[in-house]
């Protein structure tokens, strides 16, 4: 067999392997999405099931629409997701910098301190936390949300980027530092550049269990002001009947912005500029 | 203008002493070169003048003045790094000009000051390149250019030329010796490279494990090194060193004579061997001598010589070119 038949070969079972995982991933959305767009006999009756002329309604979109401040509830998950990445990648990147970038006691520590959160979860926490909100009036706040969510992503953010930041190369910090940047500059001009792929993927790491969260919300931040998209999808959701086709119909809808945003993080992931930096 | 008074510096990593009790005195316009084995503390010596590193004690003066305390940036100083070290982001105009645009001058200074630098280097038509677009001898340049920019008093060069091929090194080498000419500023560079070093050097300081073993100029550390670490480094084929014992002298330790310093014969000589092996390099023939008890000696002759491998011929040594070491490895004086 020759090198090109073999390349041929290899590449057409890798690109199977992958298409056979994408249509797997894909069609749980697949099926929400369909089903949005059915009257609800039809869901029930043929679940797999193109909408038909028959079958085809927007009452779920309807419903949703209707039915409490569903844009209210969307700003909010995206004012709270957006908020807690970007904090969770400014102080991250920050600490991670400082981590890898300074010699001074306990850096050893520090490291492992920052990293212990990894393996703690967060929702251990919940009773202390409520009463810290509380006592800090905080409940019911998107900054109640934002501040868990900003605690809660840290710790993997630090570990990840900081061995990232050690790779970037010495004399390039050291070059800023003769030509007189001050240590922020170096921070954010030299070296948040070349760390991007980075920390386009903590940002992807900590996006989806942000939006999708429902128990901090739930304790939280429970009122209707303050209510996140998938909190506010939870009253289609009763006890004895619940409203599948809005509850489908929001999850369809849910799904866009989270799209936005991975497909603006996935083009970072891809981009490398460090090419002609060293050597 | 750019003189470097070094006194008593040492420098720790923990517990690990990597400069230990360095002194040294450059004067304005003087080429240093620093060489020294792989992890002598060039860098770290380099990097202690530039201010990128705190030295553990002792002081550092530049034009006269104490700078341990200040800043790299005002420390009137501009360094080469081995690996560019540019900035990606940037143009290579922008990469010439950040440093003094931080330092606020005024715009047609600046512009004045990167068209003189991308003159001198021929990098007018790169100015408006990213790194990424240039070859590794045009960034090394545009990294030395970004040197020139801040006019500095004091040059520091840190292998700058080890990731060049050969003939890019021979080219930037006759620059660099050209800028010194022209900008008539203090350079102080780190090389592995010998012709680098005995080429481009006023004077070269050989460093040791943290220490500086000798100062002088080329010539003088060929040809009056202090002691047997000096001999071994500077000159290539090195040094050969053979124990006194195997000529009955009693006047030193060791006996060391450089392998152009060694003709051979057929008939008779100082010392009797087998040719082990032989490299012909066109104008010159390195010969590999086995002597038994006295180990491998190397002999550099001139032209094109041909021996038999394994025939047995004689080395004689001219004797005012041999060296007497003691047994401290210190360089024995003829008096
Ligand atoms: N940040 C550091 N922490 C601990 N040890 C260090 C550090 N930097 C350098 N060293 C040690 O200091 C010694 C001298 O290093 P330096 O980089 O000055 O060597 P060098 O002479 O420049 O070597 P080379 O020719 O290989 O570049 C080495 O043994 C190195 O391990
Ligand atoms: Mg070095």
């Amino acid at each position: 067999m020759n090198m090109a038949r073999q390349n041929w070969s290899n590449t057409f079972a890798a690109h199977a392997a992958l298409i056979t995982y994408t249509l797997i991933a894909l069609f749980p959305v697949f099926v929400i999405l369909i089903n949005s767009f059915k009257t609800r006999k039809a869901i029930f009756r043929e679940p797999l099931a193109l909408p038909g002329a028959d079958s085809f309604s927007t009452i779920g979109y309807e419903t949703v629409l209707k039915q409490g401040d569903f844009f209210l509830y969307f700003q909010n998950s995206l004012i709270v997701t957006v908020v807690s990445l970007f904090l969770v990648l400014l102080f991250g990147a920050m600490a991670a910098f400082a981590l890898a970038e300074y010699r001074f006691k306990g850096n050893m520590l520090m490291g492992l301190y920052l990293a212990l959160g990894i393996m703690i979860p967060i929702r251990i926490g919940t009773v202390a936390i409520l009463q810290l909100m509380v006592a800090s009036g905080l409940v019911n706040t998107l900054t109640a949300l934002i501040l868990v969510y900003t605690a809660q992503g840290l710790p993997l953010a630090v570990f990840i980027l900081s061995e990232f930041m050690k790779q970037v190369s010495d004399d390039l910090k050291d070059a800023g530092r003769i030509d007189g940047l001050s240590e922020y500059r170096i921070f954010f001009v030299l070296v948040l550049p070349l760390v991007r792929p980075a920390m386009a993927t903590v940002a992807v790491f900590n996006m989806i269990p942000i939006w999708n969260d429902l128990w901090f919300p739930l304790i939280l931040a429970p009122a209707e002001e303050t209510k996140t998209l998938t909190l506010g999808s939870q009253v289609f959701i009763g006890q004895f009947v619940t409203d599948w086709n809005a509850v489908l119909s929001a999850l369809s809808m849910a799904i866009l912005p989270v799209l936005v945003l991975y497909v603006i993080f996935s083009r970072q992931l891809i981009r490398g500029i460090t090419s002609g930096a060293v050597k | 203008m750019g003189s470097l008074r070094l006194k008593n510096i040492h420098k720790s990593f923990g517990s690990v002493d990597v400069i230990k009790d360095v002194s040294l005195e450059v004067s304005d316009g003087e080429f240093i070169i620093f060489v020294g084995p792989s992890g002598c503390g060039k860098s770290t010596l380099l990097r202690i003048v530039a201010g990128l590193e705190d030295a553990t004690s002792g002081t550092i003066e530049i034009d006269d003045k104490v700078v341990n305390a200040i800043p790299p940036s005002q420390r009137g100083i501009a360094m080469v790094f081995q690996s560019y070290a540019l900035y990606p982001h940037l143009t290579v105009r922008d990469n010439m000009s950040l440093g003094l645009k931080q330092a606020k001058r005024p715009a047609d200074e600046i512009r004045e000051s990167v068209d003189m630098a991308s003159n001198m280097l021929s990098l007018n038509e790169y100015l408006d390149r990213r790194p990424s677009e240039l070859s590794g001898g045009q960034r090394q340049r545009v990294a030395i250019g970004r040197a020139i920019v801040r006019q500095p008093e004091l040059f520091l060069f840190d292998e700058p030329l080890s990731n060049l091929d050969a003939a890019l090194r021979v080219n930037t080498r006759l620059e660099i010796a050209r800028l010194h000419r022209e900008l008539n500023a203090t350079m102080i560079y780190v090389t592995h490279d010998q012709t680098e070093a005995m080429t481009l050097a006023d004077r070269i300081v050989v460093l040791h494990d943290g220490r500086v073993e000798q100062v002088g100029s080329p010539m003088e550390l060929y040809n009056k090194p202090d002691n047997k670490f000096v001999a071994g480094f500077i000159g290539s084929p090195q040094m050969n060193f053979i124990d006194a014992t195997e000529f009955g002298r009693k006047d030193a330790k060791t006996i060391g004579i450089r392998p152009e310093h060694i003709t051979v014969s057929r008939e008779s000589g100082d010392l009797k061997g087998n040719v082990s092996h032989i490299e012909h390099l066109g104008a010159d023939t390195n010969l590999f001598l086995d002597c038994g008890s006295a180990g491998l000696i190397s002999v550099r002759l001139q032209g094109e010589q041909d021996f038999e491998i394994g025939s047995s011929v004689y080395a004689i040594f001219d004797a005012d070119r041999t060296y007497r070491f003691d047994e401290n490895g210190q360089t024995i004086v003829n008096v």
